[in-house]
């Protein structure tokens, strides 16, 4: 029993911590062990937060005791490497931050903190967020836990291989351009990226400040809503933050999906799209119909300019929220003659392929001659993708697509075709270039036992809608997870 | 070289902290002194992760100065990145207003120059942005202090309206009482809270078009910009004169050697790459706002000058010199009441008052006396109760002693004498003791009776009251 808590779903977990049948410091110590032992075959985790861990297990524990203690209470879970965390480690996969101990901590670290959540470490990730695979990771890629040729998908690879290799019970990701829904459809778990503003980015590593958006990964829909509840709300620190009230997400999920419009977009079922992956989300479209809901067919004529439109925006803020990275006041530092040429080579030298890639990029759309060709360009064709979608809502409640047109791909596959290293972000980019909020869950797997996810996509701030459809499917139990290969 | 063949066109763009108690972007201290790096934290060290939050002092400031200055305010702007790399820049970037600042247009009157007219200076804008660090190159090491980095700033960009060193000077003191009249800044060059970079060209009198301008950067003190805009107009008349060509450059003012030099090339070969700063929303300005803000602004220094020439007969030129700085314009107020020579009072608050302001290198309510000390001193010549030289000498006893002008004028028996059968008494005596000079007197040489004023006042001990002696004087003279 010992050597399966870290198996337990959060809401579990949380009962039987309540009723005494488990303690937080077993549950850490279960996550923990199962960290040493697969660790060094899956790399998951660039610091795991053995000590930290275990004191703050015991912290919880007493005050579970007292009777007063928050849902994630005594949970173990797993951080993203891009979050701010006082006194802990933090690189953003990067060499350029490869010594950064923050002096504080992210809001939603603090507020996770304050319900006496329990850090195991900080997971792996691609490099400044930058990519769709986790192999842009200065500390190397993440595996895939049902495959370990494959990716676990990225940028939040790392936290979502965790939490389906049972690392943890939780993690935190962040989401972009699709670095939580894809990893989280390559990997079997359940991903959310909220609407843009409902989380408090302060304390995030910043990649995209319009894009960036803060979210959780979980092995079900409901612990997903339990992780989200605490994560969402306004924040003081963060002027761009909803002060829009939090409502009980844990509570939306009533299993009734009766009346509910599911829209499916024309445009995301296309040619050259893995066979399995459209039969998959096409039977999760039925299982709706089955509960309840009806189906109509919509129409996002813009999506084949997100793609375009992101690399362009996204690249703009990235180059210059990367701009601190000089080597002055921390991080990397490489020895040189004057301060221009100690900007140079420490950029040089600290950051990865990938990021010089993008930063060249975004440097470039910003550039005096190119901005309006460019960057300027690419947020109209956003305001554009932003209508699509505000129309397509006139006919629906929610918008259900596959995540990415394939399940988990081979390692170095495509490493050296940047280009088609852009390709699994095609579904869930709009997304994010119109602040909408939205869900990867598993709906099954291809003939490599590869996991397929589908997209639940909503309005702003639909996310109670989102996961009470979300869960009505998971309680189906069409969709059995199978076991992994580590 | 002809240099009456040529006119300058100046223009200038000030830099000016905020009197706000934290930084634009996050809760640290902006008092200035403090010791290296020692008002800073993760959000003004630009650490990752840290986003900006707006201080909204800073929003309402830069408002009073865009109404002081008759600026539209903007009801809907943003703020922008600028990029460039720089030690003391901590994100890379400044975040500043660029396409939309809060206040557009506007304009300064400046005080006429003697006998000149008042002349209408346009500006550009007026824009928000945060200040960078300082670096401190020291024996071998370059050191950074970050105190500074986020200090709230204000940009007044003028139009290309100053004609002269004396315009800009004119301008930039005008300007800052202004800043100082609405409480958004204390204009201290000398603390680097008031900085300024001048658009100089050149052209011939007469022409229309422009000629290639140059820069001079981050002048801190009025001589400096001066003296860089007299150097530089002299410098590219010289240029145009041997038929040469002005090149745009930006260029630095060295106050040792007086001159400009070129800023290296690394320093200023800049694409700024300004975009919308995606973690601040945009900026909204409800007209209740604004109208709250104009119902608290004070009278303003254009105004006050205005007022002073048509209330009190003052000259445009000593209305302005009284209203430069608000708290001498006080000062002077303060010592109307009760005085019918309002014109004596300023001669006075200018002369003697700021002589020993300036001397003392304190602010006027420190060096000078009470203002309402001063106003009852001036009432006692007023009411010839003290002579002209005995004020004076009163006055330099107050600026030592604090004491009040009745007590020091007691304490030095300056008070004149105006008894009649005293002044009678002396004036007979003295008569009696010059026979010679009397009949010389009676007989024609008028000039004498200047000698027996003086002889007369020297037996008072100078405190007689000059009027009655002469009246006295030349009833017994007369005979
Ligand atoms: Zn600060």
């Amino acid at each position: 029993m010992h050597s399966e808590l870290n198996k337990l779903t959060i809401a579990d977990a949380a009962a039987m911590l309540r009723k005494g049948e488990v303690t937080s410091l077993e549950l850490t110590r279960a996550c923990l062990d199962r960290i040493k032992a697969i660790e060094p075959r899956l790399n998951a985790f660039i610091t795991v937060c053995e000590n930290e861990a275990i004191e703050q297990a015991h912290a919880a524990d007493q005050r579970l005791k007292s009777g007063d203690a928050p849902a994630l209470c005594g949970i173990p879970l797993g951080i993203k490497d891009i979050y701010a965390t006082k006194g802990v480690l933090t690189t953003c996969a990067s060499r350029i931050l490869g010594n950064f101990v923050p002096p504080f901590d992210a809001t939603v670290i603090a507020k996770l903190r304050a319900e006496g959540a329990v850090f195991v470490g900080k997971t792996n990730m691609d490099e400044f967020a930058m990519g769709s695979s986790t192999e842009n990771s200065a500390f190397g890629p993440t595996l895939n836990p049902h495959d370990l040729e494959r990716v676990a998908g990225g940028s939040s690879g790392g936290s979502a291989a965790a939490v389906a290799a049972h690392e943890c019970l939780g993690s935190l990701g962040t989401d972009t351009g699709g670095s939580i829904r894809e990893p989280a459809s390559f990997c079997g778990v359940v991903g959310i990226k909220p609407t843009y503003s409902r989380v408090s980015r302060y304390g995030v590593i910043a990649y995209a400040s319009s894009l960036d958006q803060v979210g959780p990964f979980a092995k079900s829909v409901r612990d997903a809503a339990i992780i989200l509840r605490t994560l969402a709300g306004k924040d003081p620190n963060d002027s761009t933050c909803s002060a829009r009230a939090v409502p009980d997400y844990e509570q939306a999920l009533t299993g009734d999906v009766k009346g509910l419009r599911i829209g499916v977009p024309k445009e995301y079922f296309v040619e050259g799209m893995q066979p399995e992956v459209e039969k998959s989300v096409r039977a999760a479209i039925k299982n709706f119909e089955s509960l309840g809901a009806t189906t109509v067919e919509v129409s996002l004529p813009h999506s084949s300019y997100a793609i375009a439109a992101y690399y362009l925006v996204a690249t703009a803020e990235a180059s210059a929220n990367l701009a601190r990275y000089d080597g002055i006041r921390y991080g990397l530092r490489v020895k040189a003659e004057d301060h221009i040429d100690l900007y140079n080579q420490t950029r040089a030298e600290g950051f990865g392929a990938e990021v010089k890639r993008r930063i060249m990029l975004g440097t470039f759309a910003l550039s005096a001659g190119y901005y309006d060709a460019y960057y300027l360009k690419g947020q109209k064709v956003r305001t554009l993708i932003r209508r699509d979608f505000d129309r397509a809502f006139e006919k629906c409640d929610l918008i259900v697509t596959p995540v990415a047109p394939t399940t988990a791909f081979k390692l170095g596959e495509k490493m050296n075709d940047p280009l088609t290293m852009y390709l699994p972000d095609i579904f869930t980019i709009s997304v994010n270039l119109a602040g909408l909020p939205g869900m990867s869950m598993p709906c099954g797997y291809d003939e490599n036992n590869l996991p397929i996810g589908v997209q639940l996509i909503g309005p702003p701030f639909s996310e109670e809608a989102i996961l009470r459809a979300g869960d009505a499917l998971e309680r189906m139990g069409t969709f059995a997870p199978r076991g992994i290969a580590v | 070289m002809n240099i009456e063949a040529y006119e300058a066109i100046i223009g200038l763009e000030v830099h000016t902290h905020l009197l706000t108690l934290s930084k634009l972007f996050c809760g640290c201290s902006t008092r200035f002194g403090a010791g290296p790096n020692a008002n800073v934290c993760p959000r003004c060290m630009g650490m990752p992760g840290v986003l900006p939050v707006l201080n909204r002092r800073v929003v309402e400031l830069a408002i009073r100065t865009g109404l002081a200055t008759h600026c539209t305010i903007a009801p809907y702007s943003i703020f922008d990145r600028k990029s460039y790399f720089y030690p003391d820049l901590p994100k890379g970037y400044q975040i500043t207003q660029y396409e939309t600042p809060i206040c557009k247009g506007g304009y300064i009157d400046l005080p006429s120059d003697g006998d000149g007219q008042p002349r209408r200076i346009r500006l550009t804008r007026i824009h928000i942005e945060e200040d960078a660090g300082k670096n401190i190159h020291a024996a071998g090491a370059s050191l950074i202090d970050f105190n500074r980095s986020g200090v709230p700033l204000i940009e007044i960009v003028s139009e290309p309206d100053l004609r002269s060193s004396a315009d800009a000077g004119a301008y930039l003191r005008q300007l800052r009482a202004i800043l100082r009249y609405v409480d958004a800044s204390d204009g201290k060059m000398e603390e680097g809270s008031f900085r300024c970079d001048c658009n100089v060209s050149v052209r011939k009198r007469g022409a229309t078009e422009f000629g290639t301008r140059t820069e001079i950067k981050n002048l801190n003190s009025f001589r400096f910009v001066e003296n860089a805009i007299d150097h530089e107009v002299a410098r590219q008349i010289e240029i145009l004169e041997a038929g040469g060509r002005v090149p745009q450059e930006t260029l630095l003012w060295d106050p040792a050697r007086n001159e400009t030099r070129l800023m290296r090339s690394k320093e200023y070969a800049n694409d700024y790459r300004y975009f919308p700063e995606p973690d601040l929303p945009p900026l909204i300005v409800e007209d209740a706002m604004v109208e709250q803000i104009r119902a608290t602004m004070p009278e303003l220094p254009a105004d006050r000058r205005a007022r002073y020439v048509r209330e009190l007969s003052l000259t445009d030129y000593e209305a302005g010199v009284l209203t430069s700085d608000r708290d001498v314009a006080d000062y002077f107020e303060a010592t109307l009441p009760g005085l019918k020579n309002r014109k004596a009072a300023a001669n006075w608050v200018m002369t003697e008052v700021l002589r020993v302001v300036r001397e003392s290198g304190k602010s006027i309510n420190d060096a000078a006396p009470l203002a309402a000390e001063i106003g009852a001193l001036l009432r006692m010549v007023e009411d010839q109760k003290i002579s002209f030289n005995a004020a004076k000498t009163a006055f330099a006893a107050m600026v030592k002693s604090g004491k009040s002008a009745d007590t020091t004028v007691a304490e030095l028996g300056l008070a004149q004498v105006s008894d009649e059968s005293a002044i009678a008494a002396a004036c007979e005596k003295i008569i009696a003791a010059e026979p010679a000079k009397l009949a010389e007197y009676r007989a024609g040489r008028d000039k004498l009776f200047g000698f027996f004023v003086g002889q007369v006042m020297k037996a008072m001990g100078g405190k007689a009251n000059p009027k009655v002696i002469n009246d006295i004087l030349k009833q017994k003279l007369a005979g």
